[in-house]
């Protein structure tokens, strides 16, 4: 079974005694969505930089399907809280970047490009310059931009964290169907309770100083969405709203013991 | 909508549409533009210019009235002074100024991107550029006559030592500035080491690089006059400077208008440059 695993992982900057991340072990497998939520400070971001390769554990270890991680590549997609696109190139040109990375000729790279501008419904931006576009517009080039290339993991860091209420709810949605079309392994960090609850497969709280994880959860919601449910039939839902208190008594009761 | 300067778009917002209007009443359209109220200065200035000479306020000697300039101008453009036309003074001028500005990017883009990557290129660089950077180019002259002679290489050399600085400076500043995210991003995607300096750090840099570019070429002309007084037989700032050895005033004014006209529109130039090749340069 194809896997992203992470065994036993330590982080500790040299200035702190309590290491940013302690003794992690997590696993994200094929079809799940595993999302990690906590306080600021708990080494969230710190987490979706070990998997994405952008920093190297003190101790433990990280693999891809049984291959260590070692550095950055293409088999990791990442989405960033603030999209990093690339202001130079249009709509099109940003989603077919990492093909054209790989030498992949044009014709084919724009065609691949406009089948994820197609599946994040902004087929029809696609010759825009990326300053025309809306904060969540952008989000959605940045996810289409992520799996041109294909990865075989999709992590995103607090993706949505910066948009309004409504247009989060948009992009939660749109996020569960790509994530149904195309069967990624995705790992999210948000600090959004509801965020979480809704989209998790897999919810795994973190408390900050040292960074732990305390809890996880198996959940659903996501999957009966992608099934047909509508958000607000599911957000409504009195076992949504009975979850959603735990998680939040949950989070409240460690930020209590931590401070 | 008229003309705006583009690299500060937020400076010049009554020259900008405003699609959004909460009250329409308040805000009436300006009478003039910031263009036409530039132009308004200028013409102001001529004027007054003209009136001063022509009441006789100031001698012929110290300000010639515009019109005889402008009778010399005709004059020069014809049958020359210093034994070459006015445009054979521009052309010699411009000439080393384009070689020097040539020269200048072509070294300074590549040195300015070493030092802001590479720790070592920073650590033996970066002093270097620091030390000579403050001298008034006019202090080492003496020296570059001595070690290269009085011939072209001298006087370009000497433009190009001003323009190298800025765009040294700018380049390796904007590079250390690139957005951590999208190199990480282009990390994720794949890209090489190579591939996240061509493709990223570069474009990335190109908008702060072509204003050091501007900066540049405006020392490479305050620079001119003195390049020129070494052994020049054509040139503006040789025109300026023998024509003051006479008081020949007209030509002397002339000369400086021609050098500042000049000036003014290549910075016009490479604004639209500027505007035509990063055109999202403030607006990322």
């Amino acid at each position: 079974m194809s896997s992203l695993q992470l065994e036993s992982v330590s982080v500790r900057y040299e200035d702190h005694a309590a290491p940013v991340l302690d003794r992690i072990s997590l696993a994200v497998g094929n079809g799940e969505l595993v999302v990690a939520l906590g306080p600021s400070g708990c080494g969230k971001t710190t987490l979706l930089n070990l998997m994405a390769g952008f920093v190297a554990p003190d101790s433990g270890s990280i693999s891809l399907d049984g291959v260590p991680v070692e550095g950055p590549s293409a088999e990791r997609g990442v989405v960033f809280q603030d999209d990093a696109l690339l202001p130079w190139l249009d709509v099109l040109g940003n989603v077919a970047f990492g093909l054209k990375l790989r030498g992949v000729p044009r014709a084919e790279r724009e065609a691949r490009a406009r089948e994820l501008l197609h599946l994040v419904d902004l087929a029809q931006h696609a010759s825009q310059p990326i300053w025309a576009l809306s904060g969540g517009q952008r989000q959605r080039v940045g996810i289409a931009r992520a799996l041109t290339a294909d990865p075989r993991v999709l992590l995103l860091d607090e993706p949505f964290g910066a948009l309004d209420a409504l247009n989060r709810e948009q992009m939660q949605a749109l996020l569960l169907r790509v994530w149904q079309a195309t069967g990624k392994q995705v790992f999210l960090i948000t600090h959004d309770i509801e965020e979480a609850v809704f989209l998790a497969t897999e919810l795994l709280l973190l408390s900050a100083r040292p960074g732990r994880i305390v809890e996880r959860i198996k959940l659903d919601f996501g999957r009966r969405h992608a099934a047909g449910e509508s958000v607000r039939r599911i957000k409504s839902d009195p076992s949504f709203i009975t979850v959603r208190e735990q998680v939040l008594a949950r989070v409240l009761g460690t930020e209590l013991e931590a401070a | 909508m008229t003309m705006y300067d583009p690299i500060l778009p937020a400076l010049y917002e009554d020259s900008q549409p405003e699609p959004v209007r909460t009250k329409p009443t308040l805000r009436h359209t300006p009478w003039l533009s910031t263009t036409q109220l530039g132009l308004v200065t200028v013409l102001v200035l001529l004027l007054a210019w003209w009136l001063v000479s022509w009441q006789g306020w100031v001698a012929p000697l110290f300000l010639p009235p515009p019109q005889a300039v402008l009778a010399k101008g005709w004059l020069l453009a014809t049958q020359g002074y210093m034994e070459a036309t006015l445009w054979q003074h521009l052309a010699a001028s411009l000439g080393r100024i384009g070689l020097a500005l040539l020269a200048a990017a072509a070294l300074g883009v590549p040195l300015g991107m070493a030092i802001g990557l590479n720790r070592w290129a920073r650590g033996i660089l970066d002093p270097l550029i620091e030390l000579y950077r403050p001298i008034p180019p006019l202090a080492y002259l003496p020296l570059i006559v001595i070690w290269f002679g009085i011939g072209e290489l001298s006087k370009v050399l000497l433009i190009f030592l001003a323009i190298l600085a800025p765009i040294v400076i700018a380049t390796a500043s904007s590079v250390r500035a690139v957005d951590g995210s999208r190199l990480r991003a282009a990390q994720s995607l794949g890209a090489t080491r190579w591939q996240l300096l061509s493709q990223v750090v570069l474009p990335s840099a190109l908008p702060d690089i072509l204003t050091g570019l501007r900066i540049g070429l405006g020392a490479g002309w305050s620079t001119l006059v003195a390049a020129e007084l070494v052994a020049a037989t054509r040139g503006l700032g040789f025109m300026v400077q023998s024509a003051a050895q006479f008081l020949v005033t007209d030509v002397v004014v002339l000369g400086i208008a021609v050098i500042a006209l000049v000036a003014f529109s290549l910075e016009l130039g490479l604004r639209a440059l500027q505007h035509r090749f990063v055109p999202w340069h403030g607006r990322g």
